[in-house]
């Protein structure tokens, strides 16, 4: 197999994609490099470790570990080390890993490769922080022994060393030119990093290093990859899941322009020809029979939905189900309670919509080599899958993670890998890129699960919380997507139940899921449980509230009283929304709060409800968040309010709806999500802490639907229950 | 068939009915204008063709003939559109993958209206999905470019 740049190489002045002979090269901002100087830069050059090399023409070079999807991490990971490295950010070249874990693997996935769950940051900050710092003094050291002088004389400027007594200075590649890495790295602890206070470049709003590509169709997303003599594929995946194929008869196909062959898969078929619309074009004229018999051809949202709730609301736990945390003594006081609140909380299945649809490209190089260039949330996932399925080992596998064109967990799965892997294996060791239609993408995604959740909360005589039980019914996400913690956790589900668990001063309480197995793939949909269980929890605060004829706002507070971070945040988006003022006639506000993901933040939201309808509209969202750190403040806020868009188009709109295990909505004109038109002014404020810096990417999601719902309770005194609040259902509510 | 592509006359051996989108990406190898839907309603492969913002994913080649197709990269000559430097300066994109298609709406409508309202920009922008949310930067952005708001927010740093 030829050479190949491996790496995706991204830079302000540099934009590399490429493979054997082929690469393209984008030059901004300030001159590119020449090949030439590239090369000599990377002969000789130092590498204190394995995220930076420092070229002796001042090149840093610096290896961000996480997908690129849009949160920005590819900046943020390694300003980081440009941070105590000191760096010179303008003579910063940031480089996209290869699948490489044991080098970048993330500590909190177990030392895999994955971006989610908002782990990158929480992940690596430090990690980085500390590379960067060990590097400096590497370089210290070296420009200490240069120049025989104490290494304690010695300080930084971005880039240059500096020995102030002797008025001298080296720039770092200079020092590179010479230094050696020592044989014992210099030891670095947390607690000699740079304060925060002191920071170049850490909680200021450094410009994203991706942006300007994306605003000249310059950067190379997956769906982008190009390679010499690439082959197109398209794949037909039954309309019921997990069906099988009978026959088939591709005559139809083969009098497609371009068409090349047809490829039967385990799952579907698959078709090979010399442009994507040819593939398509041919995959559209097949005709298959299908067994029409698959375990979900019993699959009909509104009646398994209704089974789920009765699930979650039959509290024999020795049915089905298994605790997944308890406190106190749990639900033992609701049965004596003097009042107990009961209600049902519901949940369709939702789909991500990755504007840049479902692809990937492959090619293999005998029967036992495979590369992969995907724009995968997970090389490491990606990997572990098509080892399986292929039987190839995992080190003759080689993921190179492309830009993502948006990821929101769609993409930590690797179905859309193996189209790839398993179609190029059928194409002679040419590559083959195969991309997914819209419909293809609709109907095959890993959704939100379908979800009934069941709340109990008992009072006593003076209405203080004395148990609080919360049981949720669906199907497992860990225990398709990570069955060995599944199986590990005795049965627990951690991204389905994350968010049922809450820091308000409440003693007693219970938490249950009862897995439900009809068969439905289910996966992470940015924030995953906290999309749904933060309804429930939040709505029930409000009407613990209500029982107590306590403000919504003051009522958390109180429950908060040990929490000022949580605190903070509540007062200051109370101030941000003027949370007392009367608003207009028809209109009110509704608040919720979330802890999820090591950060805090509570929303208000401004609704009114059109009643003949039944359609809401969200006049305005305010924020408040405290992720601790903001690596990159306004890069915070945008995120926040991105997640506070997708979790309005959610919760207002958003509906899968299966009937006897097929998808009835295709594409964004039955499965329509937020336009601008719809989005109501957002309001953000980032309170900067010096706490470790918490997740970002999700962390705004979570409390809008119950924000809304509150909002709504206030206006009608109908509590909305059942996700996405639709006007169909609202309308009915209201009725 | 014969194409005008950003100013230059280029031959693409494709079926009439081949949709101009894929005749850009697989045949010319121009990436910049990106498949989203496949039926006009994301907005994600939004070119020009004689100055109209046009959906190419529904357009068949053939029906082009000699119009001028613009795309993305030939927006302007150096990335330098008021638009494009309008987007940087309001840090718009975060997956970027709609902001080629956004762009090439915005400078449609700036062509048409150079001094639109908030209004204009809504009704103009609303075709356009942005999964990752950035609507709100796309109308300050558009109104740096305009001129109509520059003030609203200072620029991100360097």
């Amino acid at each position: 197999m030829t050479s190949r740049i491996n790496t995706l190489t991204l830079s302000r002045r540099q934009f590399l994609v490429g493979s054997g002979s082929v690469a393209i090269g984008v030059a901004f901002g300030v001159p590119a490099l020449t090949a030439s100087r590239r090369a000599a830069a990377q002969a000789a050059s130092l590498a204190p470790n394995q995220w930076i090399t420092i070229g002796t023409d001042g090149i840093v070079t610096i290896i961000s570990p996480a997908s690129e999807m849009g949160q920005g991490t590819m900046t943020a990971m390694p300003l980081c080390v440009a941070e105590d490295l000191d760096a010179d950010w303008s003579k910063v070249k940031v480089v996209q890993s290869g699948h490489n874990p044991k080098a970048y693997g993330n500590k909190l996935f177990g030392g895999i490769m994955a971006t989610g769950a908002s782990r990158t940051t929480r992940g690596y900050y430090e990690l980085l922080r500390i590379a960067g710092a060990q590097a400096r003094l590497v370089l210290l050291g070296a420009a200490a022994d240069k120049w025989n002088v104490p290494q304690s004389e010695l300080t930084t400027e971005p880039g240059v060393v500096w020995h102030k007594a002797s008025n001298r200075s080296m720039a770092y590649g200079d020092i590179a030119a010479f230094a050696k890495v020592p044989a014992q790295l210099p030891v670095v602890t947390a607690a000699q990093l740079k304060p925060i206070k002191d920071c170049r470049y850490i909680g200021k709003d450094i410009e994203r290093i991706d942006i300007a590509d994306k605003t000249r169709g310059a950067a190379m997303y997956g769906i982008d990859t190009r390679l010499p003599g690439m082959l197109y594929g398209a794949v037909l995946r039954p309309p019921m899941h997990k069906d099988k194929m009978v026959s088939m008869d591709d005559a139809g196909a083969r009098a497609v322009k371009g068409f090349i062959k047809t490829v039967p898969l385990p799952y579907g078929v698959g078709v090979i020809a010399d442009n994507t619309w040819a593939a398509r074009q041919a995959k559209d004229a097949l005709k298959v029979t299908w067994a029409n018999d698959s375990i979900t051809k019993s699959y009909t949202s509104s009646e398994v939905l209704k089974s789920y709730q009765a699930a979650a609301s039959d509290l024999d736990l020795a049915k089905a189900g298994v605790e997944v945390e308890k406190h106190g003594a749990g639900n033992a006081n609701i049965k004596g309670a003097a009042k107990v609140l009961k209600a049902d909380f519901l949940t369709e299945h939702m789909a991500h919509m990755c504007l840049e649809p479902m692809n990937a490209t492959a090619q293999w190089s005998g029967d036992d080599r495979i590369e992969i260039w995907a724009p995968t949330q997970s090389p490491s996932i990606a990997t572990l899958i098509s080892s399986i399925v292929t039987k190839v080992p995992g080190q003759n596998i080689k993921v190179n993670t492309t830009l993502l064109g948006g990821g929101f967990g769609r993409r930590v799965d690797a179905d859309f890998v193996l189209d790839a892997v398993l179609l190029a294996k059928a194409a002679d060791g040419k590559p083959v890129k195969v991309t997914w239609t819209r419909e293809d993408d609709v109907k095959n995604d890993k959704y939100r699960p379908m979800v009934a959740q069941h709340v109990e909360v008992g009072l006593d005589a003076n209405n203080n919380i004395v148990g609080w039980h919360h049981r949720l019914a669906g199907e497992s996400i860990y225990a398709r997507a990570n069955p060995n913690a599944f199986k590990a956790a005795g049965g627990r589900d951690a991204p389905f139940d994350e968010g049922a668990e809450f820091i308000y001063d409440i003693h007693d309480s219970l938490i249950e899921f009862a897995r439900q197995e009809r068969g439905v793939d289910v996966g992470f949909w940015r924030a995953v449980g906290g999309g749904y269980s933060k309804h429930a929890v939040e709505t029930m605060i409000d009407e613990v509230a209500a029982a107590n004829k306590a403000d919504p706002v003051d009522f958390r507070l109180k429950l908060l009283a040990k929490k000022p971070r949580a605190q903070a945040v509540i007062r200051e988006v109370a101030k941000m929304a003027d949370w007392k003022k009367k608003r207009p006639a028809g209109r009110a506000l509704g608040v919720a709060y979330s802890d999820m993901w090591e950060t805090h933040i509570a929303e208000v939201v401004e609704v009114s409800v059109n009643k003949k309808s039944g359609k809401i509209t969200v006049h305005n969202v305010w924020a408040a968040v405290d992720t601790g750190v903001a690596v990159m403040p306004r890069n915070v806020a945008t995120q926040v309010e991105g997640a506070i868009v997708y979790g309005l188009s959610g919760s207002l709109k958003e509906q899968v709806t299966f009937v006897n295990g097929a998808v009835q909505q295709s594409n964004f004109h039955d499965y329509p999500v937020a336009r601008m038109n719809e989005i109501p002014p957002i309001h953000v404020k980032v309170m900067v802490t010096d706490n470790p810096p918490g997740g970002v990417g999700e962390c705004g999601l979570p409390p809008i639907a119950p924000a809304i719902a509150n909002a709504v309770a206030k206006l009608t005194g109908k509590r909305l229950r059942h996700q996405p609040f639709n006007a169909e259902r609202v309308k009915a509510l209201l009725a | 068939m014969q194409l005008n592509v950003n100013n230059k006359a280029v031959d693409a051996d494709v079926a009439a009915e081949m949709p101009l989108l894929w005749v850009l990406r697989d045949t010319l190898g121009m990436t910049g204008t990106k498949f989203g839907c496949g039926i006009a309603q994301c907005g994600a492969c939004t070119v020009h063709v004689d100055g109209v913002p046009t959906r190419s994913c529904v357009t068949p080649a053939g029906s082009v003939g000699a119009k001028k197709v613009t795309t993305i990269e030939g927006l302007s000559a150096n990335g330098d559109h008021p638009l494009q430097k309008a987007w940087i300066a309001e840090g718009v994109p975060q997956c970027g993958y709609c902001q080629s298609g956004q762009l090439m709406t915005a400078a449609a409508l700036l062509k048409k209206n150079p001094k639109p309202n908030r209004k204009q920009i809504v009704d103009a922008m609303s075709g356009n999905i942005c999964r990752c949310g950035t609507y709100h930067q796309i109308v300050k952005a558009i109104e740096r470019a305009s001129g109509g708001n520059a003030a609203a927010k200072p620029a991100v740093k360097a």
